[in-house]
């Protein structure tokens, strides 16, 4: 033992954190000032946040106790008053366990979603299977519960229903046209494209006074669907372009032998597409498929302009109330995390995915 | 066929792929067109029953609403048909304005992403998680929010002397006052312009035919600064500052941004930024580190090596997505309607509910956004065919 060469010490400051943040942090002049303003700005930013957020603010109590310290607090008394209306908007009061419990619902099942080993056919059916419960949870009218008509829904769960539905049924709609635009029939080819190009060009506020004004002249008189019903299609419509073009992302990356294998054994086109491209493809654009998912999830918000409350529009509905008309900031910050919390989740989920499939490629 | 099949009469036409293809197209069209009908035969029928006319001869008429902020002269009196004019300018004044910000911020933000300073690097990279996890029109209204919750004009904020003013009305700030002198300033800078465009020319002649370079830098800078300055100061240096002031209950001179607009714009280029700096990142990335190490080993200097041979090589991956991004920016303009600053979309809504003409009005909302994006994906390709690899 003795004779052993003795491992030399590493020099002072190889390790440890005062290493790391020389290395890190101040491992340049310029670098070293660069530290040191950011974290005196970061520093500045959260005494004033703390302040605001924490310190002084008013956590209970009626607007008017939240008047008193205006400017200096935030009305945190805003969301304990108002959560319910925020979250479930004009929903009946008593009723309102139904949306707790299909958020509840979605939640579970979207994480259990997550959960790779259970990706099968069966899946897919039971999503399909929970947007029905989910909606007739809502909705009403079975098992004892009393109907709710849909201008009464309102807050998150308007907000995750309009996304599912619009993800779920844009999808086969979104697979038709990718198949379309590479289609070997030039009529064929022309509408998918036309039709995608449209509805890409245009932003989907348009789409949406179109579901809202035009809709209804399109239908024959006396037939009226309701408000939600055409923003639901307008936000099909629109996704299903952008799901479109993800979707002949998957197309592409197909290598041609799997198209010539498959006429090999004399598959016909559809049962081509079905058994063996669309399975391949599918998988191959999932991480894209989950950021479409989280664009559509942010952009149900736009129904708030032709008068639907989700989230956001309860958010302001609720501070239109005189008293609380001052502290709509908090509102907008409530919403705001929500949102953070379920977007982030989901994108942080597709990066995973998106390593995740990198390193499996290779068999 | 090309394998020549017996013929078997029609049932074999049948069979052909050929005929096979023309049949589901004919069925494809057939079903869009029944559609089409059925629809433009419901519309016509509920526009007669409503009393909605039809047509555009509503572009002729007076509008009756007016519009906060005109490029050009726009009263109430003035029509629908410039009431759309004005909303197309506001649309593409806040655009390009928009373009420009976020392609600042987005590259800067891209870059301090890659710092090798830890702390700048996850600053960025939490912005960019932020604002793009936070629905656009939410962000929209915060700030918009934001700006109302300001003091009122006679208690405004003054910040740099009294040059700028903030206030819930909007930011007012000092202008230089006219002066005939800055007009010729101007207009000498745009010769200089012009003359560093051929100092380019003869710089790239010159190495070309003897291999020598010509320093381009601060000769532009002289031809483009130089004789305007000279001008200026010859003048006498007359600059004087229209400062805003406070006269009754609003603040007047200077220059003026509404709160809607400072709203907008600065909603549209914070969140877009996060996207670009994305992309900015990724195209960075993308260059290999060889590349960099053989401009160096050529004896290409730091600024050489990074215009000749990492930039064209990263621009080409940048260029493509940031288009798009620029694309989604404008698109992203219509959530004004949200916080009422008036641009094409608000404008459309806004007649729409007057004259009831609903389909000429989106018709004519799609079809600005559709000329626009079609025009920026055109000049795309053409810039990309510029920029591809030449390869075999």
């Amino acid at each position: 033992m003795a004779d052993r060469p003795t491992q030399a010490e590493p020099p002072p400051l190889a390790r440890g954190p005062l290493a790391w943040a020389r290395r890190h942090l101040f491992n340049t002049w310029y670098n070293a000032i660069l530290t040191l303003g950011a974290l005196y700005l970061i520093a500045l930013g959260l005494k004033a946040a703390i302040n605001w957020m924490i310190v002084n603010a008013v956590w209970t109590g009626s607007g008017a106790d939240c008047h008193a310290s205006m400017g200096e607090g935030a009305c945190w008394a805003l969301i304990a008053e108002k959560h319910r209306f925020i979250l479930f908007g004009t929903y009946p009061y008593e009723e309102q366990w139904r949306p707790a419990l299909a958020i509840g619902l979605f939640v579970v099942a979207a994480g259990l979603s997550t959960w790779r080993r259970l990706w099968s056919r069966a899946l897919i059916a039971s999503w399909f299977a929970l947007l029905m419960v989910l909606a007739l949870l809502l909705h009403g009218g079975v098992l004892g519960m009393s109907v709710v008509r849909t201008e009464l829904w309102g807050g998150l769960p308007l907000t995750i229903l309009l996304s599912v539905v619009g993800i779920g049924l844009s999808l086969p709609l979104a697979i038709l046209l990718a198949l379309g635009r590479r289609s070997s029939m030039p009529l064929i080819r022309a509408v998918s494209v036309g039709y995608i190009e449209l509805v890409r060009g245009v932003p989907l506020i348009s789409i949406l006074f179109m579901a809202s004004v035009m809709f209804p002249l399109f239908l024959p008189e006396g037939l009226t669907i309701d408000k939600l019903l055409r923003a639901q299609v307008g936000i099909i419509l629109f996704s299903a372009a952008y799901l479109a073009e993800v979707v002949r992302g998957g197309l592409q990356a197909i290598p041609a032998g799997q198209y010539e294998a498959a006429d090999a054994l004399g598959l016909g086109y559809w049962r081509k597409m079905r058994l063996v491209i669309l399975p391949q493809a599918l998988k191959f654009v999932i991480p894209p498929l989950v950021n479409s998912f989280i664009a559509t999830f942010k952009d149900t918000s736009l129904v708030i302009i032709i008068g639907l409350y989700d989230l956001l529009g309860a958010a302001r509905t609720a501070t239109n109330d005189p008293v609380w008309r001052a502290f709509t900031t908090e509102g907008y910050i409530f919403v705001a995390a929500i949102f953070f919390v379920f977007c982030s989740f989901m994108s942080r989920y597709s990066r995973r995915l998106e390593r995740g499939t990198g390193e499996r490629r290779s068999p | 066929m090309v394998g020549g099949r017996p013929a078997l009469g029609a049932l074999a036409w049948f069979g052909g792929r050929g005929a096979r293809a023309i049949l589901y197209q004919g069925l494809v069209i057939a079903a869009i067109v029944a559609l089409g009908y059925y629809l433009v035969s419901n519309t016509l029928e509920n526009l007669a029953s409503r009393n909605i006319a039809t047509g555009f001869t509503f572009l002729d008429r007076e509008a009756g609403f007016p519009i906060a902020e005109h490029a050009i002269d726009y009263t109430p009196e003035s029509s629908y048909g410039r009431a759309y004019l004005v909303g197309i300018l506001n649309t593409l004044q806040v655009s390009v304005i928009g373009i420009v910000l976020a392609t600042i911020l987005g590259t800067v933000i891209g870059i301090a992403r890659l710092s090798s300073n830890w702390l700048i690097a996850w600053l960025a990279s939490s912005y960019i998680e932020v604002m793009r996890n936070i629905p656009l029109i939410l962000q929209l209204f915060f700030w918009y929010g934001l700006i109302l919750a300001l003091p009122g004009p006679r208690e405004a904020l003054e910040i740099i002397g009294g040059n700028v003013y903030l206030s819930n009305r909007g930011f007012a700030f000092a202008l230089p006052a006219f002066d005939a002198v800055h007009r010729w300033a101007l207009i000498f800078v745009a010769v200089g312009l012009m003359g560093t465009l051929a100092l380019r020319f003869f710089s790239r002649w010159r190495q070309a035919r003897t291999g020598r370079t010509f320093p381009l830098f601060w000769p532009s800078v002289a031809l483009v600064l130089g004789p305007a300055t000279i001008l200026f100061v010859a003048a006498g240096a007359p600059l004087a500052w229209e400062r805003p002031a406070l006269s009754g209950f609003n603040i007047v001179g200077g220059g003026r941004l509404s709160p809607e607009f400072f709203a907008l714009v600065f909603g549209l280029t914070t969140y877009t930024a996060a996207y670009i700096a994305e992309v900015v990142r990724a195209g960075i990335l993308a260059v290999p580190k060889g590349q960099s190490e053989a401009a160096h080993a050529l004896g290409l200097r730091r600024s050489h090596a990074l215009r000749l041979v990492i930039l064209p090589q990263a621009l080409r991956l940048i260029v493509p997505p940031a288009t798009n991004q620029y694309l989604n920016l404008t698109k992203n303009s219509s959530l004004a309607v949200g916080i009422g600053y008036q641009e094409l979309v608000s404008v459309g809504n806004t007649t729409i509910n007057q004259t009831g003409q609903a389909i000429e009005g989106i018709a004519m909302i799609m079809a600005v956004y559709l000329t626009i994006s079609l025009t920026i994906s055109a000049g795309m390709n053409l810039y990309n065919r510029h920029i591809a690899l030449k390869g075999r």
